[in-house]
C-alpha cells in the first residue's frame, strides 16, 4: 500500500512537467500582444515595452522561457503579472471562493442525488421514480448557463430571495444557489448511478442471504445493500470534487464569484501567460491528488481491492 | 389394491401421521409471471421433514427444487414469483398466513439455509466474523465482544483452522471449501431446527464435496436437525439421505426411502436418472442419458409431464395427470404404472 502511494506520487512528476509544458506552449501559441491596451488610450512607450520584454524574456523562444519559468516555479515562485502582482497572491485569494463553491456543489449532489437515488432504487417504477427520472433528464439537458441565469433572474432579481451575486467573503450559505447550478448535472448523474447500483445489488445473492438470516429489513438495506451499492457512487463523488475544484468559469461568471475559474479566464483574455500557467499547474496537481485519494478510498471501501 | 390410496387428500392423509410434524409443504403452487407468459414452476409439491431426518430433493435444473426452498424461506423474488396455492406448515402453523415479522423470526432460528455459491452469497465487503456475529447481535442482543467470540466458536465447529484469526478475514480470502464452511457456520449460528442446503457442494471440487457433505451430515446428527438437501447429484444423496423426493417439472414424481429408491425405483424418470450414473464397469461405452430435454415451464406437456421423454409412455399418459400414489408406508410414485414397476424385478 505504501509503495503504491509512493509510485503514484512519483507519477505526478512527469505529469507535472508534461502539463506545464503543454499549457506553456498553448498560451504562447495564442496570437496577440500582451501590451496592447495596457497603457490606456495610447500605445505603450517603447522604453516600457523594452523593459518588460527583457524582464520577462519575451524575445527568447518559448522553450527557453519555459525553462526560466520552471526554474522560478520549483523554488516556489509563481512569478508576477505584467502589472507586478504576485500570482501566488491571486491564487491564494481566489481559491477559497472556488473551494466553498465546490464543497457546496458536492454537498448538494451528495445529499439530494444520493437520497433520490436510494429512494428510487428501492421503489422502482413508482411515482417518485418517474418524477426523479423526468427531473434528472431535465437537469441533464439544461446547460449550466441557462439554469444559472434562470435561477439568478427568478430567485435573485424577481423574488429577491437570494443575492444575485456572491460578494467577496460571503458566508458559505450564500453559495447555495451557485452550488446547485454548478452541481445540477452531476447531481442528476449521482441520482441515476445510485438508483442503478441499488437496483442491481438488491437482486444480489448476499442480500438474499441477509434476508434468509432473519435480519430486519432496515438492516438488510441499511447495512448490507447500501455499503455495496455506494462504492461506485462515492468514488464518482470523489472524482467529481476534483473537477469541481478546478473552478467553474460559467457559474463563477454568472454569480460574480471571484474564483479560480474567473481568474483563469481573465488571464487568458489579457494574455497573462504566467498567471494561466500558474493556476493550471495548481489545478492539475489538485486533480491528480484527488484522483489518488479516490483510488485509496476505493480500496478502503472494497476489501477485494488491494494495491501492490 | 388395498394399500394404495391417493395422497393428495389432506384430511385422510393426515390421520395416520404422528402429530407435530416439523416442516410440511403441502400442495404448494408457485408461478413466475414473466413477459413471455406464466411459468408454472411448482405444481402441487408435497413433502415433509422431521427432526433428525435428512430429506434429499432430487431433480434436474428447472425442476423447481430450489424455488420450493426459496418459497419456504420466504426469499422468493416477487415479482416475478407468486405463490398461488398450498401451505407451508412449520410446527403445524401455516407460514404463508403469517405476518412478515413472524416469518422473519423463523428465518435463521427455525429454518436456515445454506446457498450453493458461497462466494456470491456472502457479503464481499464485510468480514466473515461480522456476518456471523451480526446474527447474535441483532437476534440475541449480544454485545459486540461476546458475539465475536461466538462467531469464532461457530467457525471452530465447522472445522476451520485458526478460527480466531480468520473471523477477521473477508470471504474472498477463503478457499471454496472453507467458504462453504463459513456459509454453514453462518446458517447454524442461531441453532435452527430445519436446515435447507441448496446444492451445497455443486460449486466445489470433488474431494472437497465429500468433506462438506460429511460435515453437514455430522452436524445434522449432532443437532438432530431436519435437513432438506437439494441436489441433482445421486451420488451425494446415497450416503447421507434418509428419504428422497424426486422432482420433475414442478411436481414430486417419486418419494421413497433411500434403499427402496435405489433398489426398486417406481417411476420411469427415477429409473432413467439411476441409469445415467456413469459406471466403472461400463467404461468406454457411451453414457446413458434420458432422451429429450426437460420441458419448458411455460408449456408443460399435458397429462404426465414426463410422457414425451418416457420410454414406457402409453396412450393414457398425455391424457391424465397421474396422482402421487402411495405405494407403501414410506413410498409414493406419480406414474400410471407405478405398481407394475414396483412388482417387476
Amino acid at each position: 500500500m505504501g509503495r503504491y502511494v509512493l509510485r503514484r506520487l512519483l507519477q505526478l512528476i512527469p505529469v507535472f512537467f508534461g502539463a506545464t509544458l503543454l499549457i506553456y506552449a498553448l498560451v504562447w501559441a495564442v496570437p496577440g500582444d500582451p501590451f496592447a491596451g495596457k497603457c490606456g488610450e495610447r500605445a505603450c512607450p517603447d522604453s516600457y515595452v523594452q523593459f518588460m520584454t527583457e524582464k520577462y524574456h519575451l524575445d527568447d523562444p518559448w522553450p527557453v522561457q519555459y525553462v526560466y519559468y520552471m526554474g522560478h516555479l520549483l523554488t516556489g515562485d509563481f512569478g508576477q503579472t505584467f502589472g507586478g502582482r504576485e500570482i501566488s497572491e491571486i491564487i491564494a485569494q481566489a481559491y477559497p471562493n472556488t473551494l466553498k463553491l465546490a464543497l457546496m456543489g458536492l454537498l448538494i449532489e451528495g445529499v439530494i442525488g444520493l437520497t433520490a437515488g436510494i429512494l428510487t432504487g428501492l421503489r422502482r417504477n413508482g411515482f417518485l421514480d418517474n418524477l426523479v427520472l423526468v427531473s434528472t433528464l431535465f437537469l441533464l439537458a439544461i446547460p449550466t448557463f441557462v439554469s444559472g441565469f434562470l435561477l439568478q433572474f427568478v430567485l435573485g432579481t424577481q423574488f429577491r430571495i437570494i443575492d444575485p451575486t456572491v460578494a467577496e467573503g460571503a458566508p458559505f450559505w450564500d453559495y447555495l444557489v451557485p452550488g446547485f447550478v454548478l452541481a445540477s448535472i452531476s447531481m442528476a448523474y449521482v441520482a441515476r448511478l445510485t438508483r442503478t447500483s441499488i437496483a442491481e445489488n438488491s437482486r444480489s445473492d448476499y442480500v438474499r442471504t441477509a434476508v434468509a438470516k432473519g435480519l430486519p429489513q432496515r438492516r438488510v438495506v441499511g447495512v448490507h445493500l447500501l455499503r455495496n451499492s455506494l462504492i461506485p457512487v462515492i468514488t464518482f463523488l470523489g472524482t467529481d470534487l476534483g473537477s469541481l475544484m478546478g473552478g467553474a468559469i460559467v457559474t463563477e461568471g454568472i454569480f460574480s464569484i471571484n474564483g479560480i475559474g474567473r481568474e483563469v479566464y481573465r488571464a487568458i483574455v489579457t494574455k497573462e501567460s504566467a498567471t494561466v500557467v500558474g493556476i493550471v499547474v495548481v489545478l492539475v496537481m489538485v486533480y491528480l491528488l484527488m484522483n489518488l485519494l479516490v483510488d485509496l478510498l476505493y480500496a478502503a471501501l472494497d476489501p477485494r481491492i488491494r494495491y501492490e | 389394491m388395498s394399500n394404495v390410496y391417493v395422497a393428495d387428500q389432506p384430511e385422510t392423509a393426515r390421520e395416520g401421521r404422528p402429530s407435530g410434524r416439523l416442516l410440511e409443504v403441502e400442495d404448494l403452487r408457485v408461478e413466475f409471471r414473466t413477459r413471455d407468459g406464466v411459468a408454472k414452476v411448482i405444481n402441487g409439491v408435497t413433502y415433509h421433514v422431521d427432526a433428525g431426518e435428512t430429506l434429499a430433493v432430487l431433480g434436474e435444473s428447472g425442476s423447481g427444487k430450489s424455488v420450493t426452498a426459496q418459497t419456504i424461506m420466504g426469499i422468493l423474488d416477487t415479482p416475478p414469483g407468486f405463490v398461488t396455492g398450498g401451505q407451508i406448515r412449520f410446527h403445524d402453523k401455516d407460514m404463508l398466513q403469517m405476518s412478515s415479522e413472524e416469518r422473519r423470526r423463523i428465518r435463521g432460528e427455525g429454518i436456515a439455509m445454506v446457498f450453493q455459491d458461497a462466494l456470491s452469497a456472502l457479503n464481499p465487503v464485510f468480514t466473515v466474523g461480522f456476518q456471523i456475529a451480526e446474527q447474535f447481535r441483532v437476534r440475541r442482543g449480544m454485545s459486540r465482544r461476546d458475539s465475536k467470540i461466538r462467531a469464532a466458536e461457530m467457525l471452530d465447529q465447522v472445522q476451520i483452522p485458526n478460527a480466531k484469526q480468520r473471523i477477521n478475514e473477508y470471504p474472498h480470502q477463503f478457499s471454496g471449501g472453507m467458504r462453504q464452511r463459513v456459509m454453514i457456520a453462518m446458517s447454524l449460528a442461531l441453532d435452527p431446527e430445519v436446515l435447507i442446503a441448496d446444492e451445497p457442494t455443486t460449486a466445489l471440487d470433488v474431494t472437497v464435496q465429500a468433506q462438506i457433505m460429511d460435515l453437514l451430515a455430522d452436524l445434522q446428527r449432532e443437532r438432530q436437525m431436519g435437513l432438506i438437501l437439494i441436489t441433482h447429484d445421486l451420488g451425494v444423496v446415497a450416503d447421507v439421505a434418509d428419504r428422497i423426493a424426486v422432482m420433475y417439472a414442478g411436481r414430486i414424481v417419486e418419494e421413497a426411502n433411500v434403499h427402496e429408491l435405489y433398489a426398486n425405483p417406481a417411476h420411469p424418470y427415477t429409473i432413467g436418472l439411476l441409469e445415467s450414473i456413469p459406471r466403472i464397469d461400463e467404461k468406454g461405452q457411451q453414457l446413458r442419458t434420458i432422451r429429450g430435454l426437460p420441458p419448458s415451464l411455460l408449456k408443460i406437456p399435458s397429462g404426465c409431464p414426463f410422457h414425451p421423454r418416457c420410454p414406457m409412455a402409453q396412450p393414457i399418459c398425455p391424457e391424465k395427470v397421474p396422482p402421487l400414489l402411495q405405494l407403501g408406508p414410506t413410498r409414493a410414485s406419480a406414474c400410471h404404472f407405478a405398481e407394475e414397476l414396483v412388482k417387476r424385478d
